[in-house]
């Protein structure tokens, strides 16, 4: 009776599954999951290895209930395709129910596995099952982001994560190796957005959620680090688009390197990018930073390198304030030579003649702490000696560039800065230096809106008025605009 | 019994103060030597030598009076007080106390009843008055001497001027007798009888003042009512109040008004534009102190004459006040209007109410009819003419500023009208500063939020609209662009920058944009002469722009502009020849929106034009930043790109030469790089050798350094000092106390005993005395 129920009804499903209207498969792909999970449960599917050939063939020779449940496997596995290709479907909630039934079907087949298990392996997980969902999740032809973030809840799991990596490893390798090296852009962001979500625990003891009970190499921290690593490294051997090589920099140093079993192995892709130039080389920096600092990286032309990054751009990128923090960091050591601290300070000063007010609140107390860290560099602001600039814009090197010959008339300049608070600032070299060095991390996000909130917010008593009278818009002020332009 | 041993002691006390204090001091018993810890030499020392016993016994006297008082009267509501005179008072002389009793005791007994004002006459204390009704029954010479009646006279006529009654010596009585024996009787009936006459007539005279005052009051009254015309004072009773207030009210008023100035003489034409002449350069040298971020205090903007019609509202009347207020006197254009339909608006007009209100007002109209309108609006609703006005001008202006940029987002942009308005715009700035301030801050504070908010989402943002251009420039006309810091031009500055930086150049639109920006901020900085680098990276990216060969660059240009790309060849000409057929001229604002340019050539006339303004720009930079150290570095990638690249290009004559000027400019700056040298800074004194002097206030302990320190340590001393003897006061009155509680109680308990013992005994007599009876009867 009930068996022969169930066969009908899973006859039902598929065809269902293949209708054209979503809310039909959507309901269609709950009861499959219901369905399934209950017969994986009673292990109805259970059926040692399945055979190949014919389906008539198969069935010759067995009894009623081996038939049946080999019948019920052949639907199971059809009705398993059928839901991955829908993850490539264009609604999203067709995907998402397919996605939650594959991954349900998943634990079952882990709780009560199909075949009989080797006797190498106590304990079992249905790779197959996932590789194919990793394999859809990063599709060459659409955005998975979405899906890729409802898949996250299902990456917290310690095995789906490890066996999710090793997938993702796989895939890359094999898509990118059959396209030499070659990726499409949907396909990388797919990859990266996958991977991006992957967080491992930091210690042995985090390693707790597991979807199916399990033990060996998924169970130690330091085999997941590795498949970590693995992966990551698996994907940027091969050439990036420049965006990409942007977004894998943001994050490299808080949610790759941390989960690296060998940090130091990103030291050639670090160098790689720092030599690229412009803000590739700006964010590789932070990496570098973290390798350096922690893991003992030494890295002979750094701070010629940094020096040379050093252009009017720098004021004006999106990652700015990261790199004024980094460069702070790096300049703070006080083991640097005279020349060198020297001839950053007046490079700096040089492109703070280009730079707007929110960069220049920034660089000239940064300045101002360069010269306070080393106090031989005060001649930089302080030379009884009239003399030519001697300072080379276009020399590379910092030991070559005469910094230190020179003074620093540029912050002489900037104090007549249009904005008071720059002027203030730069009015500060004027007098000797107090001993505390200035604050800048508080600078260093500061935006333009906020300084004129500054103003607009200051509540003064009396407001002073233009006292020559207006007579016509295009009038006062020395006549520019009207000499320029006419109304109309 | 119980109060024997107390009763000793005070006898020995008393026996202790009979005895001189010499013997006491000299007594070993009693003295108490202070062993001293060391001896200072110099040293005066009050308690080496104490004497307990006797201060025990002065402390215990002290308590006995005070305390033990208070015990007794405890518990008890009633109190006696005694009332007398000085009767506390331990100060006083007890002679003093009875004489100044016994001249209280004089003044009481006045007679009260008395109805003459005169001093009472009395003899031996007894009134003279009173006397006068026992005058007959008193015969003996003897009696009336005791208590006879004497006037003031009687006793001057009788003994010759005697001031007090006293008891008289026998030798006078006698030789007066004879002469009082005749007319005794008579005089004293004629001297009664005088004296109530006059007391008669002294009443009745009383009271014929008093009746003619009466009198004179009741006309008085008839009399100010017809002067002064108000209700008599009955009927005024209730209105007095507020009309007393109104009156003070007035005073008040005028207490306070501004005084009228004597007016001054007529000026000639050389003073006034004297007078005009100072007047503007203190208001120049008002700003130039802004301008050095210096505070000004408010007398910049106050004039020194205020006229005796002055209500005080800031409205100063000007010369385009003037105009619109003489409009009768033949001004033709005004007549016409005066004709024309329009003339109604000439009457009373309404302030808006709203923004709309407004705009219904002016719409339709000419742009000069608007600004009548606009006049007429503000005049009629003048601050003087009631109470509300001022604040609905104040609305109005941000109503005008609103109306202002929908004149210039509108397609096509109705920039003449805006033009119209900018004199009125002006005039109510001056009226209204903080209300101006506001309304300008205001809209630079949506603008750069919305500004900063897309930034975050996309990371640039477009070209502000032609409504901000021309909020930027109306800020420029109202407000001063030269201060240090000002709530409105130090944004509007910062606005123009951030437009300068962030805004991609992707179309020639946008270069013009750019252009008027740029424009702004050179007018903005004309004066200060104040660095401006987004204005000189800006004009350097545009002349990038114009630049035909980009391989080889010597410079680089900062960001909006690219080095290379797709919108970096914007104003390179597509045809050479489009040179020769190019004229200078204006270009309208409304290019920054949209552009009509059908041929290529038009194109290239517009990026010629674009290409002279940016040129013109550059030389007006030039001049403005002569001065700054590091000119040559600013002007370094311009002079690069003008020199080696430009060069090559065909360029008209007129950009040619600007080109060379500004190329002579740059060169021929004065590099003379001046010293920088960090400001002299007081040296610090060397270290002083000669000793401190510190000065000693007390000796002892000296913990504190200065001064105050250590009068501080001594008044914590003395306090702890005297807190330690408050203390040791407080326990002895306990124990005092308690030693008088327990006496006391031993007292009554003794008492007690003592009755029962006397009880026991009679009933034992008595028992004894029965037991004896009964023994008898028995045998």
């Amino acid at each position: 009776m009930l068996t022969c129920d169930t066969v009908h009804v899973s006859f039902i499903l598929y065809v269902i599954l293949q209708s054209e209207k979503e809310k039909d498969v959507v309901n269609a792909v709950n009861a499959c999951s219901k369905l399934f999970s209950t017969l994986l449960e009673k292990k109805d599917l259970f059926l040692g290895k399945l055979p190949t050939g014919e389906e008539e063939e198969a069935f010759i020779g067995l009894s009623a209930e081996e038939k049946y449940r080999l019948f019920m496997r052949q639907r199971y596995s059809s009705c398993v395709e059928m839901l991955l290709e829908h993850l490539d479907h264009e609604l999203y909630s067709v995907k998402e129910s397919a996605l939650c039934c594959l991954m349900k079907f998943a634990e079952g087949e882990g709780r009560h596995p199909l075949e009989d298990l080797d006797w190498s392996e106590h304990y079992s997980f249905p790779r197959e099952l996932l590789q194919g969902v990793v394999d859809r999740l990063l599709s060459r032809t659409t955005e998975n982001s979405m899906l890729i973030s409802r898949f996250q809840e299902f990456l917290e799991m310690e095995d789906v994560r490890y066996y999710v990596m090793s997938s993702i490893r796989e895939n890359v390798g094999k898509v990118l190796a059959k396209n030499k090296g070659v990726g499409e852009p949907f396909m990388f962001n797919n990859v990266f957005s996958l991977m991006s979500n992957i967080s491992i625990p930091s210690q042995e003891s985090g390693l707790t959620n597991f979807m199916i009970k399990q033990e060996g190499e998924s169970c130690l921290l330091s085999e997941h680090k590795r498949a970590f690593e693995k992966m990551w490294l698996g994907f940027l051997k091969y050439k990036l688009p420049s965006n990409m090589y942007k977004k894998i920099l943001v994050i490299l140093h808080d949610s790759i390197l941390p989960h690296m079993s060998k940090p130091t192995l990103m030291i050639d892709f670090l160098t790689a990018a720092y030599d690229v130039g412009g803000a590739i080389s700006l964010l590789a920096l932070n990496g570098l930073f973290v390798l350096i600092h922690q893991h003992n990286l030494d890295y002979p032309d750094f701070y010629k390198k940094l020096y040379n990054l050093l252009e009017p751009s720098v004021f004006h990128v999106k990652y700015r304030a990261r790199f004024f923090h980094l460069a702070n960091l790096f300049l703070s050591s006080s083991h640097l030579p005279l020349y060198l601290v020297a001839a950053f300070a007046k490079r700096l000063a040089r492109l703070a003649l280009t730079a707007p007010p929110t960069a220049l609140l920034i660089v000239l107390p940064f300045i101002c702490n360069l010269i306070r860290r080393h106090p031989s560099c005060r001649v930089l602001v302080h030379k009884p000696k009239s003399v030519e600039d001697p300072y080379l814009m276009e020399e590379e090197d910092p030991a070559q560039c005469r910094a230190l010959e020179s003074s620093l008339w540029e912050i002489k300049t900037l104090q007549s800065h249009y904005h008071p608070d720059v002027a203030k600032a730069a009015g500060s070299i004027n007098t000797p230096l107090s001993g505390l060095e200035d604050d800048i991390s508080e600078l260093l996000e500061k935006t333009t809106y906020e300084l004129m909130e500054r103003d607009l917010k200051q509540t003064r008593k009396t407001v002073p008025l233009e006292f020559e009278t207006a007579t016509q818009l295009l009038k006062g002020g020395g006549d520019v605009l009207g000499q320029h332009f006419c109304l109309g | 019994m119980g109060k024997v041993p107390k009763k000793k002691r005070s006898v020995a006390d008393k026996v202790r103060k009979a005895k001189t204090s010499f013997e006491i001091k000299n007594n070993p018993f009693e003295v108490k030597i202070n062993r001293k810890k060391f001896d200072v030499l110099g040293r005066k020392s009050k308690h080496d030598v104490g004497l307990p016993g006797v201060s025990r016994s002065k402390a215990n006297n002290k308590r006995k009076e005070t305390l033990l008082k208070e015990y007794k009267q405890k518990g008890r509501s009633s109190k006696f007080i005694d009332k007398r005179f000085g009767e506390y008072d331990t100060q006083m002389a007890p002679e003093d106390k009875i004489l100044k009793r016994f001249a209280l005791e004089r003044q009481v007994s006045k007679d009260l009843y008395n109805l003459n004002e005169d001093e009472e006459l009395t003899h031996y204390g007894q009134s003279l008055a009173e006397m006068e009704k026992f005058n007959d029954a008193v015969d003996s010479d003897d009696e009336s001497e005791e208590k006879g009646l004497l006037s003031a006279e009687l006793t001057a006529s009788h003994f010759g001027g005697g001031g007090l009654l006293r008891k008289k010596t026998g030798g006078q009585q006698d030789g007066e007798e004879t002469h009082r024996a005749k007319s005794r009787q008579e005089l004293i009936d004629e001297l009664i009888q005088k004296s109530k006459q006059e007391k008669r007539e002294r009443q009745v005279r009383k009271e014929e003042s008093q009746e003619l005052t009466e009198k004179l009051d009741q006309e008085w009254k008839s009399i100010q009512a017809l002067l002064v015309k108000k209700t008599p004072k009955c009927d005024r009773a209730e209105e007095e109040k507020p009309k007393l207030e109104q009156y003070d009210m007035m005073v008040r008023e005028l207490v306070f008004d501004m005084k009228a100035q004597p007016s001054e003489k007529l000026k000639t034409p050389e003073e006034l534009a004297r007078e005009e002449r100072e007047k503007l350069q203190k208001l120049e040298s008002d700003r130039l102190r802004r301008m050095m971020g210096e505070e000004v205090e408010e007398s910049s903007q106050s004039q020194s004459h205020i006229s005796a019609d002055d209500l005080h509202d800031g409205f100063i009347l000007d010369k385009d006040d003037e105009k619109t207020l003489s409009y009768q006197v033949g001004d033709k254009r005004r007549q016409a209007v005066l004709s024309s339909p329009f003339s109604r608006f000439l009457l009373l007009l309404l302030a808006p109410e709203s923004y709309s209100d407004l705009k219904d007002l002016l719409q339709g109209h000419t742009p000069d009819n608007q600004r009548l309108i606009v006049a007429r609006t503000q005049k009629s609703n003048h601050a003087s003419l009631a109470v509300g006005n001022k604040l609905k001008l104040q609305k109005m202006f941000g109503f005008l500023l609103e109306y202002i940029g929908e004149l210039a987002t509108r397609s096509p942009p109705e920039l003449v009208a805006v033009d119209k308005l900018i004199p009125e715009l002006y005039s109510m700035c001056q009226m209204f500063p903080e209300a101006a301030c506001k309304a300008m801050q205001s809209i630079f504070e949506d603008a750069g939020h919305t500004m900063e908010e897309v930034l975050e989402v996309k990371g640039h943002v477009p070209f502000p609209a032609l409504d901000m251009l021309v909020y930027l420039k109306v800020t420029g006309l109202l407000f001063p662009t030269s201060d240090f810091r000002h709530p409105v031009t130090t944004p509007a500055l910062l606005y123009i920058s951030q437009a300068l930086t962030k805004c991609p150049v992707r179309s020639l639109q946008d270069v013009t944009s750019g252009l008027v920006l740029c424009c702004l901020g050179v007018e903005y900085v004309t004066f200060s002469k104040r660095f401006l680098p987004e204005l000189i990276n800006f004009l350097a990216g545009t002349l990038h722009l114009a630049v035909k060969d980009k391989t080889s660059l010597g410079y680089t240009v900062v960001p909006p502009f690219r080095p290379t790309g797709k919108c970096s060849d914007l104003l390179v000409l597509s045809d050479s020849e489009s040179c020769a057929s190019w004229t200078k001229k204006s270009l309208p604002l409304s290019a920054t929106r949209h552009l009509e340019l059908r041929s290529e050539r038009d194109r290239d006339h517009h990026r010629l034009t674009c290409v002279s303004t940016c040129l013109d720009l550059v030389k007006r930079c030039c001049l403005l930043y002569k001065d700054l150290p590091s000119f040559t570095c600013i002007f370094r990638p311009i002079r690069t790109l003008l020199s080696e690249h430009l060069s090559a290009q065909t360029l008209p004559e007129l950009l040619q030469e600007l080109r060379g000027e500004i190329l002579e400019s740059i060169g021929g700056a004065a590099v003379t790089r001046c010293r920088l040298v960090l400001e002299k800074k007081k040296p610090i004194p060397l270290k002083l050798l000669t000793p401190k002097i510190v000065e000693v206030l007390d000796y002892g302990k000296k913990r504190g350094c200065n001064r105050e320190e250590r009068e501080k340590e001594r008044l914590k001393h003395k306090y702890k000092k005297e807190f330690k003897g408050a203390l040791r006061e407080i326990r002895k009155d306990t124990r005092f106390l308690a030693r008088e509680k327990l006496t006391e109680v031993m007292d009554r308990d003794s008492e007690r005993k003592r009755k029962v013992r006397e009880l026991f005994g009679s009933l034992a007599t008595q028992e004894g005395e029965w037991k004896a009876l009964k023994r008898m009867k028995s045998k």
